[in-house]
């Protein structure tokens, strides 16, 4: 464990994350929430603050040099998000707010063009309200289907269900998280694509999660569709992707119309742009995609299997520590798991345990995590939620275990 | 905060004093917070204005609907709501009201923002049971 974390010098990289000096009621700030947002690096504060200061205009508009320069920005961004991807082309990312909006792109644009009443969308039992929520108003406005993979008690895939879901040939998409925002299960991405493409449906990764903790291949996965959101990956919020297969945004109608996603307009009859712009109407998050732009090249600096490695040792260490604690249960115990530990005290329930760990200037996640049926399904009602990012420290995790100790001092 | 947990939670989420489903009520209401699952049920019996509560959730709302049975047994309607008013300035200024007695004890929650509203459900709830009598 710790002959992984010499190679990796978090207390240097600490230093690019301003608000880690800051005190919360007197304490030092212990910020083990970042898989609700993780805290921002000075780079990706600067790109944002020198594109007001020194190189702001609209995109894609002008015909003068402050727009050039700045359309020239954003789309640069384009490619670096292709690339920390591997997208086979640019065009296949289109700009959104967020994994949710990108989901709720695919749904309203994809689904209901390409798929037919009857036609089935599944997803699992571990899924963000987002990629269940969209789906849901895709069944209700549209005459699809969902059905619902169920999850085994460790928190893996429960690989009879999603069989049994698909086994009647009407599966046209299988929607599914790389990485559970509660458990912090691993879904086998790849198996998940061969199985879904073998079946005759598509597939959505939900990869708000995965992609700020390991390296993302979309080619490799043969993802139909991938989403994230740029703010988990210490980028500001307001930017996220979508990317999709070329040949499949080729044929999607547009999402919003406005400007910057037309071919031409009259007033009997407007054309689209080609992907990706067809889906970016109106003035984009100029600011926060160039801000998105810095975040990942930072995060490319300092590599995701080194990010990875260190996050793997960070998770050991707390499923080693965390279970001491009398009364204390961890929440699923897959196999291939990453830094999101959801957990339940005897007595005290989770709002309780926030409160009081955030008076010692911890910061966790407490509540349903966005995933209602989910909690259901664990049979809680909510959870108190530890998550780790390339800036956590073994410290911290100790920290976590002795305020966690006074909690429970106190529920005694 | 600990200190506010202490008095709280070890008088009354350990023990509650009128946790449960009476046998007989005249009404009920209900309040439930969707942020945390917290819910809870205020049962009122007309005779002499009795309340209980049934209550599932943070230790801040199962104390608060203890002490809020406590203040309210007896009280006519109207006084019920101007204690409601009374309370709700408590947890969200901080400063105690002498007139609340044990109510103060939450005063504390004022500190987090995200927690009055854990504070209050119970009032909430038998504010709906008051309009159902």
């Amino acid at each position: 464990m710790s002959t992984t974390l010499q190679t990796f010098d978090t207390a240097a990289l600490r230093e690019d994350f301003p608000i880690l000096k800051e005190k919360v009621h007197g304490k030092d700030l212990v910020f083990l929430d970042s898989a609700a947002s993780a805290q921002k690096p000075r780079v990706v504060i600067d790109a944002m603050v020198h594109v007001m200061e020194a190189q702001y205009a609209n995109v894609h508009r002008g015909l003068h040099y402050m727009s050039e320069k700045t359309s020239d920005a954003y789309e640069a961004v384009r490619d670096k998000v292709a690339a920390f991807i591997n997208a086979g082309s640019r065009d296949e990312i289109v700009f959104t707010r967020n994994a949710t909006e990108s989901i709720n792109l695919v749904a309203y644009t994809w689904g209901r063009s390409a798929l037919k009443p009857g036609d089935v969308v599944a997803v699992t039992e571990m899924e963000h309200h987002a990629n269940l929520v969209p789906w849901q108003m895709l069944r209700d406005a549209h005459g699809t289907e969902l059905r619902i993979i169920k999850i085994t008690d460790a928190g893996e895939i429960d690989w009879n269900s999603l069989e049994e879901v698909f086994a009647d040939g009407r599966v046209k998409l299988l929607a599914v998280t790389q990485m559970s925002n509660v458990l912090g299960t691993y879904t086998p991405v790849e198996r998940l694509a061969k199985f879904a493409h073998a079946h005759g449906a598509k597939i959505l990764i939900d990869g708000c999660q995965a992609v700020v903790h390991r390296q993302i291949d979309v080619r490799a996965m043969d993802a139909d569709f991938f989403v994230f959101s740029g703010h988990k990956l210490y980028g500001p919020t307001g930017i996220g992707a979508l990317y999709a297969k070329a040949e499949i945004l080729a044929d999607m109608p547009p999402f919003l119309g406005g400007g910057d996603m037309i071919a031409s307009v009259s007033y009997a009859k407007s054309s689209w742009a080609k992907p990706p712009h067809r889906f970016e109407a109106g003035t984009p998050a100029i600011i926060e995609t160039i801000g998105l732009g810095a975040a990942i090249d930072y995060v490319s600096a300092i590599g995701l299997p080194a990010i990875a490695a260190h996050e793997q040792a960070l998770t050991e260490h707390a499923l080693a520590v965390l279970p001491n604690i009398e009364g204390l249960r961890i929440l699923g115990t897959a196999q291939d798991r990453g830094g999101v530990i959801s957990f339940v005290m005897k007595d005290a329930h989770a709002h309780d345990i926030a409160t009081l760990l955030d008076r010692q200037g911890i910061a966790v996640r407490a509540g349903h995590h966005c995933a209602e049926p989910l909690m259901g399904r664990l049979g809680v009602t909510s959870t108190a939620r530890a998550s780790f990012a390339l800036y956590t420290t073994l410290e911290e995790i100790d920290a976590l275990a002795k305020g966690l100790e006074r909690v429970r001092k106190i529920f005694a | 905060m600990s200190e506010l947990y202490e008095r709280i939670v070890l008088e009354r989420v350990k023990r509650p004093r009128h946790a449960g489903r009476p046998a007989q009520f005249d009404a009920r209401g209900q309040g439930a917070n969707r942020l945390c699952g917290d819910k809870v049920s205020i049962y009122v019996t007309r005779a002499g204005m009795q309340l209980h509560h049934e209550s599932e959730g943070c230790a801040i709302m199962v104390a608060s609907a203890d002490l809020m049975v406590d203040a309210t047994t007896g009280k006519t309607a109207a006084d019920i709501h101007a204690l409601a008013q009374a309370f709700a300035e408590v947890v969200t200024t901080g400063t105690e009201n002498p007139a609340l007695g044990e109510l103060n004890a939450l005063a504390g929650v004022f500190e987090f923002p995200s927690r009055i509203g854990c504070a209050t459900l119970p009032w909430r709830a038998l504010e709906e049971a008051l309009q159902n009598v």
